[in-house]
């Protein structure tokens, strides 16, 4: 088998449109994903056992599913129920949904790591929660929660091939299609590989490089 | 309901091969993690360049890109996989990866002075990582390796793209040919909770043996 410059000047132009769609998706998906994730966490610290155990046991449930079926939940399942959703927001929202599971935990973690006396100087202080949450707590718990919200950046990204099972045209469906209508896949499937490596390694290093601007001394 | 009562026996076989991809990948993950996290650790350069070539590129690119390249690209290099061959291959391949450095972590967590006294002692390097550090950092590679765990049965799932007949692609068929849709996803869902409950409740089950066992050896040593 022999590698062809023709089929990659032919593919690359789409696959290029691809990973266009892939970056959108990616970060449409972490803004769920940070958005939602901060909400659970914070419903997981809520004084009410029902609310907090909701949380967990609906949390540990789209956790412990795969994203590919939740994908096809939601774009197989919900037109059905007569929410009609595009291929591209359905993926979006599968991806947002999923993580916001894992980045509740970074959030979490990063709130329950600030020292109890700090919330207690705070109520010394006369703070209101207002005041204790934007000057005491928030300060010190978001720089420690940087970089892993960074790695899960990258694992979206790595995870959005799967929205090609629900006919999002992203990188690796543009390879796909073009290689099911011309039988060729060594090109178009090593240079997916070869864009997801351009793309990650430097990201990857960038969030070692947060890792230690941030870590915990 | 009667439709899945007749689908019973495809989403059965289908969760059965789903069982079958996670124990299998699992035992090539759990391999890997070791062979290429001590590699890491290295005294030879090359040793520790080739293992972080494998890391980065099977943690740098996508579990279905991999998984699609084993199952149509290799062919064309005249290595052809059968389908489930491809899919533990890649979901093995993959997570073994991420497990290189929950072992590599482990290790490099145990303290500076257990190495000191295994040198004191003249052990050599094979007895050193044998009864010093592997045995202190097995404790501590168990819940990271859980987790690493769901995410390998969730991988599973993706291998239903690559024709394998796992659970979602049986849950795919019922859909095709009934026309249902909240029925078979819903259903499966539960079944891939439950599963990964099991396998949950088996890594806790396993973290606390490992603890109460090595307080009892405290105790008697003491």
């Amino acid at each position: 088998m022999d590698w062809s410059w023709i089929v990659v000047a032919d593919v690359l132009p789409r696959l290029l449109a691809g990973l266009v769609v892939t970056v959108q998706a990616t970060f449409a998906g972490a803004a769920v994903a940070y958005a939602l994730g901060l909400m659970l966490a914070i419903l997981r610290r809520s004084p009410s056992r029902l609310v907090s155990l909701t949380t967990y046991w609906l949390s540990e449930f789209v956790r412990r599913t795969p994203l590919l079926v939740q994908l096809y939940f939601l774009f197989y399942v919900l037109p059905d129920l007569g929410v009609y959703l595009s291929p591209f927001v359905a993926g979006v929202i599968g991806l947002g949904v999923h993580f916001s599971t894992y980045t509740a935990e970074v959030f979490r973690a990063g709130i329950e790591h600030v020292p109890k006396g700090q919330w207690e100087a705070a109520r010394s202080l006369n703070y209101s929660p207002t005041q204790t949450w934007i000057n005491v707590i928030l300060p010190q718990s978001i720089p420690p929660m940087i970089p892993p919200l960074a790695n899960y950046l990258v694992t979206m990204f790595k995870e959005t091939p799967l929205l090609a099972a629900i006919t999002v045209v992203e990188l690796f469906n543009a390879a796909n299609i073009y290689s099911n209508s011309t039988y060729k896949y060594l090109e178009p499937m090593t240079l997916v590989g070869l864009l997801f490596l351009i793309v990650t390694i430097p990201t990857v290093w960038a969030t070692m490089y947060l890792e230690r601007r941030y870590a915990r001394h | 309901m009667e439709v899945l009562v007749e689908f019973f026996p495809l989403l059965l076989k289908g969760a059965t091969v789903t069982i079958q991809l996670t124990v299998v990948s699992a035992v090539i993950a759990l391999v890997i993690s070791f062979v290429v996290g001590l590699a890491r650790l290295s005294r030879y350069r090359v040793v520790r360049v080739l293992s972080v070539i494998y890391l980065e590129f099977f943690r740098g690119t996508s579990a279905l890109v991999q998984m699609f390249f084993m199952f149509y690209v290799l062919p064309l290099f005249g290595l052809t996989l059968a389908p489930f061959a491809a899919g533990f291959l890649a979901c093995g391949m993959n997570l073994g990866s991420y497990g290189s450095e929950v072992v590599r972590g482990a290790i490099k967590s145990v303290g500076k002075p257990q190495r000191e006294a295994a040198l004191s002692l003249n052990y050599t390097t094979f007895q050193l990582y044998r009864h010093v550090l592997i045995p202190q950092a097995i404790p501590m590679m168990i819940p990271p390796f859980g987790n690493l765990l769901i995410e390998l049965m969730k991988l599973t799932a993706v291998a239903s793209l690559i024709t394998i007949s796992d659970l979602t692609f049986a849950a795919q068929i019922v859909r095709a040919q009934t026309g249902l849709t909240l029925e078979p996803f819903l259903l499966i869902l539960v079944v891939y909770f439950l599963i990964a409950s099991v396998l949950v409740g088996a890594v806790d089950l396993l973290a606390w043996r490992i603890k109460t066992k090595r307080k009892l050896n405290v105790r008697t040593g003491n």
